[in-house]
């Protein structure tokens, strides 16, 4: 099961009411490669992956959780001071008119978040190769974002989700490794 | 009655975020390291101290936990305000 905790992973600030913004953070609330995605993607997998990474994927499906938490607090606080003319002007007019200032899981460019976004194999090779895929994939999504941006708190709160990503990118590599290595083990008679 | 958010419960907050980032990190890398025993000496010291930093920060600015992973005074506190993104 899970315990919710009332408190962020990292702290998240922002400088100014910038709904511009929170469209482009969206992607990764509900986008293919956003962190949705990857909770939902390493949670299901894990049931099917031999042991020996089950733990792993436990554990990163769970952070990915706080993450998307970090995300939907930038989106809230970008846009909770915003006025229907400034939602319509940074291109958010049609979320505003389905959905106001609630979130939901969309990309950016407002389609809807759906399944066929992340894969379970049931190959633990190809499983990990894409969960390793997905890390790379969200660690370029923060670099654009990063550049998309000139306010420092948040960017300080997006560095912190970058460099996160490249640690679970190597602990999938490991896991891979820790894998073949098994494998090479297993004697016939 | 738990206190509202002022400079002690931003600094608290923060001395717990940064135990907790050494304690995610250790929990990953133990996870595909499982035989670093210096590894683990950190990361039951540290699990201690983050424990001693969580009662402190609960004491004053309420439960952080439920389902009675943390304990409540009168009334019920978990209910109340702040929550994690409007601080």
């Amino acid at each position: 099961m899970w315990i919710y905790e009332k408190k962020l992973q990292y702290p998240v600030r922002v400088s100014k009411c910038d709904p511009r913004m929170a469209r482009f953070l969206i992607e990764q609330y509900g986008g293919a490669d956003g962190e949705l995605s990857a909770a939902l993607r390493y949670l299901n997998q894990r049931y099917s992956l031999p042991d020996k990474v089950i733990g792993l994927l436990t554990d990163i499906g769970t952070e990915e959780f706080a993450h998307l938490e970090m995300i939907a607090t930038m989106v809230y606080k970008l846009t909770k001071d915003a006025t229907p003319e400034q939602l319509e002007e940074a291109g958010l007019g049609p979320h505003y008119v389905n959905h106001d200032r609630a979130l939901f899981y969309e990309n950016a460019a407002g389609v809807p978040w759906t399944a066929s976004y992340i894969q379970a194999k049931g190959d633990p090779i190809a499983d990990l190769y894409e969960d390793i895929a997905a890390e790379e994939k969200a660690r370029a999504t923060y670099q654009w974002l990063i550049d998309m941006t000139d306010d420092v708190d948040l960017q300080d709160s997006l560095k912190f989700l970058r460099e996160r990503e490249i640690v679970h990118s190597l602990r999938f590599k490991e896991a891979v490794e820790i894998l073949k290595e098994e494998q090479g083990k297993k004697k016939f008679f | 009655m738990t206190k509202k958010p002022d400079e002690k419960y931003y600094k608290l907050l923060q001395e717990l975020q940064e135990l907790d980032f050494v304690l995610v990190e250790l929990t990953l890398y133990l996870d595909t390291h499982p035989n670093d025993l210096e590894a683990i000496k950190q990361f039951n010291q540290f699990a201690q101290k983050r424990q001693q930093k969580a009662r402190a920060f609960e004491l004053e600015y309420g439960p952080l936990l439920q389902f009675g992973h943390s304990f409540s005074r009168y009334p019920w506190e978990w209910k109340e305000a702040p929550w994690p993104w409007q601080v």
